[in-house]
């Protein structure tokens, strides 16, 4: 992000940087950086408040007025919390000759359905997977969890865009069944470690990584913390 | 898992140093075009997706606000985005400024990359130069950049 500020002054543009992580903006230097301590993928802060964000955007347009290249760290700190997790209530289940991690998948669909027809599907089903076909998908990684190779498991795509379409399908479902707007992180940490398919997923990845895959091949189907 | 390790990943990665800081006095905000260009590998549906290691850009029309995450990586949050755009691309945002005239006005066509590249060669010598001048074209004043 900062490379491009370099790039765009260069071409005549003005550019104020917002930036997530702070030794990143510090060493690209933009002209006009502003870090701000917020959870990555949230670099206006809290979704749903106009006040927050518009606070973000009047300290960055403020640095404008520099007459030389400067760099601010934001005054708010949006800390995580390390142990939010979504409660959501889960489907029964409906189908005992399914796999758990489907009969799940398929009982979220009306919550899923719901989110999308609120929200619109901007993170959901869609990239490789679509959401007709993410059972499917969840039954692949089952038979890679289970010892098959991934070459041969059906995966309907690379490994790591299914995996974040499935990802994306739950976390969108958990905003329908949510009672508040989650923090950062917590509908990741609700589908890994609390789902069945999030179980699938990490049990598939680990197999992979037992087997000798190459890394980029698994490592980026989770958070590269886990 | 925890931001903070997720941050912490990126603590040993090589960051593109430049020797020189190009830097353009800008016009007054007031006066000012406003474009936003994200790193978050955003598009419309119908447009192409973003390929693993795509040094393109998507153009991101005001008008048609349907953006749909495209980014490979799963080291961010996305619930954020698919809550409120604006979280990432603050639109609805720049269009309130305009109104108040604290910014002379919104651009009609803004930008994405992706980010999370390790080689960043194309996009130093050929999208980035190409996006900033596509936006010149449009008459573009000042630009803010935003991550995910």
């Amino acid at each position: 992000m900062s490379t491009l500020a370099h790039i765009f002054e260069a071409e005549g543009i003005a550019t104020v940087a917002l930036g997530s992580i702070k030794n990143q903006i510090e060493s690209t230097a933009p002209p006009r950086g502003l870090w701000c301590d917020f959870p990555l993928g949230r670099p206006l802060g809290v979704p749903g408040d106009p006040e927050f964000q518009h606070r973000v955007l009047a300290t960055a347009f403020e640095m404008l007025q520099s007459p030389e290249p400067i760099f601010a760290e934001y005054d708010v700190i949006i800390p995580d919390d390390e142990s939010e997790v979504l409660a959501c209530p889960m489907p029964p289940r409906h189908d005992p000759d399914a796999h758990p991690a489907v009969d799940e998948a398929n009982g979220l669909r009306p919550a899923y359905e719901r989110a999308i027809a609120k929200y619109g599907n901007r993170v959901g089903a869609g990239r490789a997977v679509q959401v007709d076909d993410i059972a499917t998908a969840i039954e692949a990684f089952v038979r890679v969890a289970e010892g098959t190779s991934w070459k041969e498991a059906g995966i309907p795509g690379i490994p790591s865009r299914v995996s974040q379409d499935i990802r994306g399908y739950y976390e969108t479902a958990a905003l329908a069944l949510s009672d508040h707007a989650p923090s950062a992180w917590a509908g990741t940490r609700w589908f890994l470690d609390h789902t069945e398919a999030g179980k699938v997923v990490m049990a598939a990845r680990q197999a992979m990584a037992d087997a000798g895959e190459n890394n980029p091949i698994w490592f980026y189907m989770a958070p590269g913390d886990r | 898992m925890a931001d903070s390790d997720i941050k912490a990943m990126t603590a040993n990665l090589d960051a593109v140093e430049f020797d020189e800081t190009a830097f353009t006095e800008p016009v007054p905000l007031s006066e000012a075009k406003v474009a936003i260009v994200t790193s978050a590998s955003l598009h419309h549906p119908d447009d192409e997706d973003f390929s693993p290691m795509d040094t393109g850009y998507r153009v991101l029309q005001s008008e048609t606000r349907d953006y749909v995450m495209g980014h490979w990586s799963p080291n961010f949050d996305a619930t954020g985005f698919a809550l409120d755009i604006n979280t990432v691309f603050p639109i609805d945002r720049l269009d309130e400024l305009a109104a108040q005239g604290v910014i002379g006005s919104v651009a009609d066509e803004h930008l994405a990359y992706a980010g999370n590249q390790f080689e960043l060669s194309a996009i130093r010598m050929d999208s980035g130069p190409a996006g900033a001048k596509f936006l010149k074209e449009q008459g573009v004043d000042i630009v803010l950049l935003t991550p995910v």
